[in-house]
């Protein structure tokens, strides 16, 4: 399976990215934000970090980056995108994905780890998971996912919340919710659920010793839906 | 001509900076402040002497950039 990862100025978690999907079976490529051309991909993936500074509104610039307008393209036509953290905002921004990704509730950078249950699993990235409940990490300054009630009912009905914060049970509520985030969302699909955004990053947990395996069941996993 | 932009969160959505600042002003003394809403400013230089024409402009780029309209709402000044 082919993969590519997208880098606009200020990523700064594509490497590990690029990492996390080659130790997993990925070809991946790196593609930089000035391309206009997509190389042949079944995954495209906007990384983490702060790109183009956090400009205006985080994602806002990268969300009219030359490369983004074929990322839309496959994106409209089925194509796989995933979005992490900075990715996540930048998908908001063009509209792929509902929302939007507001400051933390607390006004702080959050860095830390926390469990998120997988909320729907007929889709290419959650089928056949082995946890439902996943211990990942986060690290953002903008990460309190909200939308209008109208939008929020739309995407509870469609069954696009892929993720929620929750605690060791899987239990979501207002002690765990990290940054004040609607409903405790970490992430959310589009309809069709190709498209996926969440604030955790799963390619921080792939070390068996250093940091947990649950980043790898979700790598793993989406390579076996993928094949 | 010079076209001015502002853009504020709109009504019912969380605005913890503007909150934070109300009550930085509540501690500072100035106990009769009962809301701060935080917004930003843009000052944009547009190549049109027609100002319709250069207020157009400026609408669409408020609504494909300069702001989100799922949380925010923009007015030319």
């Amino acid at each position: 399976m082919k993969s590519s990862v997208i880098i606009f100025p200020g990523s700064n978690c594509d490497r590990d990215m690029d990492v996390a999907l080659n130790k997993f079976g990925f070809k991946n490529k790196m593609v930089w934000h000035g391309d206009v051309n997509l190389p042949k991909s079944d995954l495209i993936v906007l990384p983490g970090g702060f790109s183009y500074g956090d400009y205006l509104r985080c994602g806002s610039i990268a969300g009219k980056s030359r490369i983004i307008k074929s990322v839309i393209n496959f994106a409209n036509s089925g194509g796989l995108v995933l979005g992490i953290c900075n990715g996540f905002q930048i998908l908001t921004e063009t509209g792929l994905l509902s929302g939007v990704l507001q400051q933390n509730k607390n006004l702080e950078f959050i860095c830390k780890n926390v469990f998120v249950k997988v909320g729907d699993q007929k889709n290419k990235y959650f089928k056949n998971i082995k946890k439902e409940i996943l211990e990942l990490h986060i690290a953002h300054n903008e990460g309190n996912y909200f939308c209008s009630l109208d939008e929020l009912k739309s995407i509870q009905d469609n069954s696009q919340i892929a993720v929620k914060y929750c605690d060791a049970n899987g239990q979501s509520n207002e002690a765990s919710n990290p940054n004040g985030a609607l409903n405790n969302i970490a992430g959310v699909f589009n309809k069709k659920k190709n498209i996926l955004g969440m604030m955790p990053h799963p390619e921080r947990m792939i070390d068996k010793y250093l940091s947990g395996e649950d980043g790898s069941f979700f790598f793993e996993n989406l390579l076996g839906n993928l094949k | 001509m010079k076209v001015k932009v502002i853009v504020t969160l709109k009504n019912g959505v969380l605005d913890p900076q503007g909150k934070a600042i109300q009550q930085t002003l509540n501690g500072m003394g100035f106990s009769d402040v009962n809301e701060v809403r935080q917004g930003k400013y843009f000052d944009i230089e547009v190549n049109e002497k027609d100002e319709k024409k250069a207020r157009i402009k400026v609408e669409n780029m408020c609504n494909q950039l300069l702001a989100n309209l799922v949380i925010e709402n923009y007015k030319i000044i």
